[in-house]
């Protein structure tokens, strides 16, 4: 039996298809998960995909935060759930405090639409596992509260521990602290990242298919689990 | 009654965007010597009787966990019962 992998759907949400077909692509079956679901359907890892939750109003991410779906996943991804967080996921990970710091208005005040290149930083997560550490990719970035910010402190200690799993190549797009993409927390189970893979997994629709192998990876973990 | 007014705005060392567009359009409208803009957010929150209490640590609580994020801003809270 292949992983079930959740995708939620808060209102706004815009790209829970894009993330579903990515899943299909990877070899899971992606499973609809809706924000108001009081129960994660027993799936094996969970997506949160890019969009407007709630129209972004109070602060990007800080309302679905409070989704009764998102205190199951804040619960189970604190025990080791795989869950990756894309654009507005990332957003969300960081009001939930399950990754650190926060994302803010882009320093240059404009939405971004662009593909972008990233130069893989760690391998060491069950989202990035399928990388080869310093691969670089192209997958399409859009946003306009994208700037990663944290304390210097925990921008240090992010580096240190190897948690940094992403970095902006070619110029920073969006004046995130020191050009990064995306992170992880301690564990490697929970991954932010504000550009978009599952954009970027076929090349009818894609600038690459450099985007597969965000979930190539967590399939792998989950199947040499069971 | 009680009124809340609880006033967010980003942390001094946080970037401020919408602050520095509006710092520009202040000094091209002829508005000479603005040295800094800060954009902020007001919450107007008018509740039945008295704010004290465990409704009142109830208020302080979400001021910090909903209404702002402590990551990247502070906030003040004024209570007039």
């Amino acid at each position: 039996m292949s992983a079930r992998i959740g995708v939620v759907t808060f209102p706004g949400s815009l790209d829970d298809a894009d993330a579903a077909r990515a899943i299909r692509i990877a070899g899971a079956t992606p499973v609809a998960l809706w924000h108001g679901d009081a129960d994660l359907h027993g799936v094996d890892a969970v997506v949160l995909p890019g969009g407007f939750s709630y129209g972004d109003y109070l602060r990007c991410g800080a309302i679905a935060k409070f989704a009764p779906v998102m205190s199951l996943i804040i619960e189970k991804a604190q025990s080791g759930l795989p869950v990756l967080g894309i654009c507005n996921g990332f957003q969300i990970l960081c009001e939930s405090h399950l990754l650190p710091g926060a994302l803010t208005r882009n320093d240059h005040q404009h939405f971004i639409c662009q593909d972008q290149k990233l130069r893989i930083e760690s391998t060491e997560t069950l989202w990035t596992s399928d990388f080869a550490l310093g691969q670089e990719i192209v997958i399409p970035l859009k946003n306009g509260e994208g700037g990663y910010v944290a304390s210097e402190a925990t921008l240090d200690e992010l580096f240190a521990e190897n948690r940094v799993i992403a970095t902006y190549q070619g110029g920073n797009p969006n004046g995130s602290y020191r050009d990064i993409a995306g992170i992880s927390n301690k564990a490697g189970n929970v991954v932010g990242l504000m550009p978009h893979p599952e954009h970027a997994v076929e090349a009818l629709t894609g600038p690459t298919t450099d985007g597969i192998p965000f979930f190539a990876s967590v399939v792998k973990s989950l199947v040499g689990a069971s | 009654m009680a009124r809340v007014v609880v006033n967010v705005a980003l942390k001094p060392e946080i970037l401020d965007p919408q602050g520095r567009a509006v710092q520009g359009a202040l000094g091209r409208l002829g508005l000479g010597g603005v040295t800094d803009v800060r954009q902020g957010k007001q919450f107007i929150i008018d509740l039945d009787g008295d704010l004290e209490g465990d409704r009142a640590a109830l208020m302080e609580k979400l001021a910090e966990e909903l209404l702002s994020n402590p990551v990247i801003e502070d906030f003040t809270l004024t209570v007039e019962n």
